[in-house]
Formats: structure tokens, C-alpha cells, sequence
């Protein structure tokens, strides 16, 4: 059984929703999600930004969805980090 | 609640708590303004029957809030369209599945309905003590009048409200709009030969 304890993505998204209620919304979708957003670049509509989500199992999938859901669009996963457990630790 | 929070979620993202806002005076003060203009002029011409002048300001209002309804949603719907093409350009991705493809589709209907029912509710709160007189209900004031003093206290409401929106003295704000109901009814009775 492998956990995704830490993810960095790198995502554009327009400038609505803001980074603070997008940061907001990443993090309502697991129960210990602790997501740290940084824009990395701004023009007239659109923005690139830096997520860094932390949690003992991260939902990459629902992550993803709410994401697209957003209008957001996922570009790269730059930085995994997993850990495997056995199915008794779980 | 969690409707709420969408509607705010979706307004939010389209940027149109302040077009919302402003259709809701615009057209509200429209609404009143039609219909004390309606009914100072059955009141300095020959005495109509209330059914008649009933009718007469339920047509308008009808009129108002369809106008109200068709044009806000036309308009809207093809400026938001608008603005998801040019973002779609801008993120080189088809964002049909997500939330601002939500709000070209529904936040012009809200829109539409905010446009529509302001000048709607507003002037059949004005008739109202016409239906009261017609349903044999007594009034204090006769009801041409008192139909006129509901939409004098509506119109300084909507003055109070615009004053809160731009910070500044209510009363103030409250008495510029009663002055231009007032002004309003002056030019009838000057046009109307009353």
C-alpha cells in the first residue's frame, strides 16, 4: 500500500477564483490536506502558480477534479512523495 | 445554504456582484418610477374606475420585468460567453467542465431574474393598495394615495440602499431620490394640465 504524503504541481488558472479561496477549496477536499499556494506568474487573465499539498493520503484524483473543476489546468506534478505501508499498519 | 454559497462562489469568480447590484436599482427605480408616473396621471385626470388603473399598472409591470428578464439575459450571456472564449485562448485548454463554463451558463439567468423582478415586485407593492380598495379592504387615504406614498418610501429606500453601496450619508442619498420622485410627479402635473 503506497501514501502520497506530499505533492508540488505546478497549475495556470485564471485570476477568479482568487489564490487564497483556490488554495481554500484544494484543501477542503481531504480532511488534514495542508496546501501552500506561491504564484509563480501573472499576465492579463491567466496565472501560474505553485501548489504544495501536504497530508497523510492525498486523493491525487480528487485533487486533480477539483482543479479542473476550478477552470484550473494541471501542467506538472514537479515533486511526489509517497511512502509505502504495510496493510496492517494502515 | 450551500446554494448560497455557489451563487456567491460563481458571482465571485465572474466579477458581477456589482453588475447584480446595479440592475437591482436601475431597474427597481425604473419599476417605481413607472408606476407613480402611471398613477399621478389617473389621479389628476377624470376619476377612472380602480379596476381600470389596476390593470393599466399591471400591464406595465408585466412589461417591465419581461423587459427586464429578456434584455439582462441576452446581454449577459453573450458577454460572459465572451469572456470564457478569451480565457479559454488565454489557458490554451477547453474549460467547458469547470466552473467559469458553470457561470456563463447561470449567472445571466440570475442576472435576468435580479433585472426582471426588481421593477416586478417593486411595482406590485406599489398597486397594492389599489387591489386592497378593489377587494373592498378599507384604507386609511384614498388609495391613489396611498399607492403614491408606498412608492415615495420605496424610492427613498432605493436611495438609501444606493447610499450604503457608495458610503455615503443614507439620509442624504435617501432625500436626492425622493427629490427626483417628487420632481417627476411636478412634470406631470405640468404636462398633464392638472
Amino acid at each position: 500500500m503506497v501514501l502520497v504524503k506530499k505533492l508540488i504541481l505546478d497549475i495556470l488558472k485564471p485570476h477568479q477564483p482568487n489564490a487564497l479561496e483556490f488554495s481554500s477549496n484544494l484543501a477542503d477536499t481531504g480532511d488534514d490536506y495542508r496546501v501552500e499556494l506561491t504564484v509563480i506568474e501573472m499576465d492579463e487573465n491567466t496565472e501560474t502558480i505553485q501548489v504544495v499539498i501536504e497530508g497523510n493520503n492525498i486523493d491525487f484524483k480528487t485533487i486533480q477534479s477539483a482543479i479542473t473543476d476550478m477552470s484550473g489546468s494541471l501542467h506538472s506534478i514537479d515533486v511526489v512523495e509517497v511512502q509505502s505501508v504495510s496493510d496492517k499498519e494502515k | 445554504m450551500k446554494l448560497l454559497n455557489q451563487i456567491g462562489f460563481l458571482l465571485r469568480i465572474t466579477r458581477t456582484h456589482g453588475i447584480v447590484r446595479r440592475y437591482f436599482v436601475v431597474n427597481g427605480f425604473d419599476g417605481a418610477l413607472t408606476m407613480l408616473g402611471l398613477i399621478v396621471g389617473f389621479l389628476f385626470s377624470s376619476p377612472e374606475d380602480l379596476s381600470v388603473i389596476i390593470n393599466a399598472c399591471l400591464g406595465a409591470a408585466i412589461a417591465l420585468g419581461v423587459s427586464g428578464v429578456s434584455s439582462a439575459y441576452v446581454s449577459e450571456k453573450a458577454e460572459l460567453r465572451k469572456v470564457l472564449s478569451e480565457l479559454e485562448g488565454a489557458m490554451l485548454t477547453d474549460l467547458q467542465n469547470g466552473a467559469h463554463a458553470v457561470a456563463a451558463r447561470w449567472v445571466p439567468v440570475l442576472i435576468a431574474l435580479v433585472n426582471g423582478s426588481a421593477p416586478l415586485i417593486i411595482s406590485l407593492l406599489i398597486i397594492s393598495p389599489l387591489w386592497l380598495s378593489n377587494i373592498g379592504l378599507q384604507v386609511l387615504v384614498p388609495p391613489l394615495h396611498a399607492a403614491i406614498s408606498v412608492a415615495l418610501v420605496l424610492i427613498f429606500m432605493l436611495g438609501i440602499f444606493i447610499g450604503r453601496i457608495a458610503g455615503t450619508f443614507w439620509l442624504r442619498s435617501g432625500i436626492q431620490t425622493l427629490f427626483i420622485a417628487l420632481l417627476t410627479m411636478l412634470l406631470i402635473y405640468l404636462f398633464s394640465g392638472g
